[in-house]
């Protein structure tokens, strides 16, 4: 099976303007991919089924805002993929 | 129904967790048919769309206990099949998809005498009031249609 990476990048890809092969590793999906809140917002929608999860947002949101923690922590591609790891490995435990 | 101040639910028939059936009547006369058009009056299908959402909405609201408020955010796949005149029944469906965090997702449909009106899929994000008067209206809206009398269906 896919990567959690290839995954996401290729649910962003479909539900966003960006190109996949502009999505790297390295990508802020924010900040380099310009991904809007609406578009966001389906990106999570998909992850969440695709992956069997709930991404939790806006947990992940406040305590960015609080600065408990860097942004990149969660909306750099390959730590976003690192946590939807986490995520799905701790539904299965 | 009342167009012209988005009051699109008249009551609630029944309620769920997950599901709620609320009906509506399309008046004989309104403002919007004025416009919308003359000589024709039919009930514009962005507010069919608010009526699928505002029932959607009524659902979250009673399964969140009102403790925060749903705002339409998309609008996917709407197809508007039939033309709604003055003086219809509706009957509004809506189930929901998925409870994500900071937003839900439900599908939606309206059918008429028998015939499907319109149907989508909606998201919401889902927010703190943003003031308390908005959350004592939605409150006495939801009374005034029955949404914490019905049974479950």
């Amino acid at each position: 099976m896919a990567s959690a990476f290839e995954r996401i990048a290729d649910i962003i890809a479909e539900n966003s303007e960006v190109k996949r092969e502009d999505i790297t590793p390295d990508s802020h999906v924010i900040n380099d991919l310009g991904i809007d809140s609406l578009d966001f917002l389906d990106i999570v929608f998909a992850i969440d089924k695709a992956f069997g999860i709930k991404v939790p947002v806006e947990a992940w949101t406040q305590e960015v805002n609080a600065g408990t923690a860097p942004a990149e922590q969660y909306f750099v591609m390959k730590n976003l993929a690192a946590r939807i790891d986490e995520l799905v490995a701790a539904k299965q435990a | 129904m009342l167009l012209e101040y988005f009051q699109m639910i008249d009551r609630v028939v029944a309620l769920s967790p997950e599901a709620i059936t609320v009906c509506s009547h399309v008046p004989e006369a309104s403002p919007v048919f004025e416009g919308h058009f003359p000589g024709h009056p039919l009930v514009p299908g962005v507010l069919l769309i608010e009526t699928m959402a505002q029932a959607s909405g009524y659902m979250l609201l009673a399964r969140m206990g009102f403790a925060r408020m749903p705002f339409l955010a998309s609008v996917k796949e709407a197809k508007l099949r039939s033309f709604v005149a003055p003086l219809a029944e509706l009957t509004i469906e809506a189930s929901l998809v998925h409870e994500g965090s900071g937003y839900s997702v439900t599908s939606a449909r309206i059918v008429s005498d028998g015939k499907r009106i319109c149907d989508s899929e909606l998201s919401f994000r889902v927010l703190d009031f943003p003031d308390p008067r908005l959350e004592a209206a939605m409150r006495k809206r939801a009374a005034e249609i029955g949404l914490n009398e019905v049974p479950a269906p």
